[in-house]
């Protein structure tokens, strides 16, 4: 068994990301994820494992320092809340064209705009759709508990490295700022130089005498290579589809219904399912823990099993719900129920819309 | 002596100049007469004189000199327009023994990575920045920059710079002199061999610097001509250059070794 500590999901992200080998981080402050550079720049893991905590001047930068490490073969990563993650999405697009790994945490707030410092799960347009210019995708994963705020700095450095690919942590401010029991993995040692030279022969190492040199660029003036990159980018997302979706069911072996839901929702939902469960109403949870890849076919089996309908619980005005209807695609009843712009919903508002909404609707 | 042909003047032994490995063959994208080209090449000069190639990466920006990658045979990285100084930050920190530079055009280094330059500048990055000023933004079509001067004439300057609404140009080098994380500060030209071999002598004091882990910024502006985006030929452009552009942005070195020399 792993280290058992009691901490912040923020904290406990930062602690991931030195466990994990992490080469360097860099970031901006921004509420409510603060925590994450303070534990860091508090932890001196360039004294445990020779990481580097840098505070940039911008969330602009930071994703920029991340772009150069990243492309120069290192494991980086970065954090963020939702105007700061605005800021990050030019980044964000040049580390999709040029196919950078890459870990990086949004702990979402109320918006739009500077909006509101409370927890909220607005942005899931901006992680899944793109959020920056050009057709691209990231991974999304979406931690529900401390625990998974950890794990998933692990498991997102090794599809970031796998794909080539940013890796979202999509959590927000329940999430971050809450604090619970959690089991730390391991320390994993960095990669040596060689091994990085090694493992990543596309990376701006220095080109030894003989050898072609390593460009990370992600222009190209000629549109037919542009192209043809740009399918190369879709088949690589493809892949991920195929192979990534990562999700968890409650109680949906005789479910009429099914709650489909993600982070602090998720765990908001699945209260409410024991609360109408009591009431004799057989509704389960769809549980997303990958946002991209999306659980398309879970849904459909789901649908295949008689389900009547699917509420799709999101604090936000209605975001991930437009991603179930298209996979529920005509074949069940979807609606949408949360509170947002900084408001948490109870579990009780979430069984009473369940009735309500769907059932009765 | 009439019997000598070309062949037997094209001998090792007879050689006084080649180009260095370090560019490659690519044709420059760069507009005749323009300054680009001998930046380029005497930046590569100075990387092979020192024997770096295999340790150094360069950041490439967004503008006339987006596609420098194209013509520097060395580990690159092309950065989102402004961010190079921030990109060359985070390479230069997760790989310390590495020679890192940058290479940016003004409206990249002046305009819209104003914060990347004076932040990385401050922080003491021990990175070389190379910074090409010619007054104007001539990817995009001749444009006014940041460096543009009073009443010159641009695209979107068409009568000439007013700096009562325009604003007044930027003298980013002198500012990110007085700042303690710069080591060494100083504005050149390529116009004539002469100022080439300045120009060339600054570069390599830039990347000795790095290279012997002097403590910070090592920034070299090169005056340059746009005979294109100034509508002048070469020449005109250079005269034009050494006679509105020197006074503003006089020649010379600003700091030599962290002290301020005028």
């Amino acid at each position: 068994m792993g280290e058992l500590k009691l901490m912040k999901g923020n904290e406990a992200m930062a602690e991931a990301a030195i466990r994990a080998g992490a080469d360097a981080y860099f970031g901006y402050p921004i509420t409510p994820q603060s925590e994450v550079i303070e534990y860091l720049m508090s932890e001196k893991p360039y004294e445990r494992t020779g990481m580097v905590v840098l505070q940039a001047e911008s969330e602009v930068a930071a994703i920029n320092m991340v772009y150069g490490a990243a492309g120069a073969g290192k494991k980086v990563m970065t954090s963020s809340s939702s105007p700061g993650v605005s800021l990050k999405q030019e980044g964000l697009s040049y580390i999709a064209g040029a196919e950078l790994p890459c870990v990086y945490a949004n702990v979402v707030r109320g918006g739009p705009g500077l909006g509101t410092i409370q927890p909220s799960q607005a942005d899931y347009f901006q992680s899944v759709k793109g959020g920056g210019h050009g057709d691209y995708k990231q991974i999304v994963l979406a931690p529900a508990s401390v625990q998974e705020m950890a794990d998933f700095v692990k498991i997102g450095f090794e599809l970031a490295f796998k794909y080539r690919i940013a890796v979202l942590i999509l959590s927000d401010g329940v999430i971050g700022q809450m604090m619970e029991k959690v089991e730390l993995f391991d320390q994993i040692p960095r990669l040596t130089d060689a091994e990085i030279k090694e493992k990543y022969p596309w990376a701006t190492t220095g080109k030894a005498k003989g050898t072609e040199r390593r460009i990370i660029t992600s222009l190209d003036l000629d549109s037919l290579k542009m192209e043809k990159h740009n399918h190369h980018l879709q088949a690589k997302y493809k892949t991920i589809s195929e192979n990534e979706v990562r999700f968890e069911l409650f109680d949906c072996e005789d479910a009429e219904y099914v709650y489909v839901a993600y982070g602090s929702s998720a765990r908001i939902a699945q209260k409410s399912v024991q609360l109408a469960r009591k009431k004799g109403i057989k509704v389960g949870l769809l549980r997303l823990i990958s946002l991209f890849p999306f659980p398309t076919k879970q849904i459909q089996v789901l649908c295949d099993q008689g389900v009547k309908g699917f509420l799709a619980v999101e604090m936000s005005a209605g975001q991930m719900v437009e991603d179930v209807q298209l996979a529920v695609n005509g074949r069940a009843k979807v609606a949408h129920y949360g509170r947002f712009g900084g408001i948490v919903h109870s579990p009780e508002e979430v069984e009473n819309a369940l009735e309500k909404i769907m059932i009765g609707g | 002596m009439a019997d000598i042909t070309l062949n037997d003047i094209i001998k090792p032994e007879n050689l006084v100049y080649e180009k260095t490995r370090l560019m490659t063959d690519k044709e420059l994208s760069y507009c005749p007469g323009c300054g680009h080209g001998t930046a380029h090449r005497i930046t590569m000069e100075v990387i092979e004189e020192l024997g770096m190639e295999e340790i150094t990466i360069g950041v490439a920006p967004v503008g006339c000199s987006v596609l420098a990658y194209e013509f520097m045979n060395i580990d690159m990285t092309q950065a989102a327009h402004g961010r190079a100084p921030a990109v060359a930050t985070g390479i230069k920190r997760v790989w310390p023994e590495k020679i890192v530079f940058t290479y940016q055009g003004d409206g990249d280094l002046a305009a819209i990575g104003t914060a990347e330059t004076i932040h990385a500048c401050n922080r003491g990055e021990k990175i070389v920045i190379i910074f090409i000023n010619n007054g104007i933004y001539g990817m995009t079509g001749g444009q006014m920059a940041p460096t543009t001067l009073p009443g010159m004439k641009s695209s979107t300057s068409p009568f000439g710079r007013d700096v009562e609404t325009m604003g007044n140009p930027l003298k980013i080098t002198e500012l990110v002199a007085q700042l303690p994380g710069t080591y060494f500060v100083t504005r050149q030209a390529v116009h004539t061999p002469a100022a080439v071999r300045k120009a060339k002598k600054a570069i390599r004091k830039a990347f000795e610097n790095q290279r012997d882990k002097k403590p910070g910024v090592s920034f070299v502006e090169i005056v340059s001509n746009c005979n294109s985006g100034w509508k002048m030929t070469p020449n005109d452009s250079n005269t034009w250059m050494v006679e509105n552009m020197f006074p503003y942005y006089p020649m010379g070195d600003i700091k030599v070794d962290g002290v301020m020399v005028k």
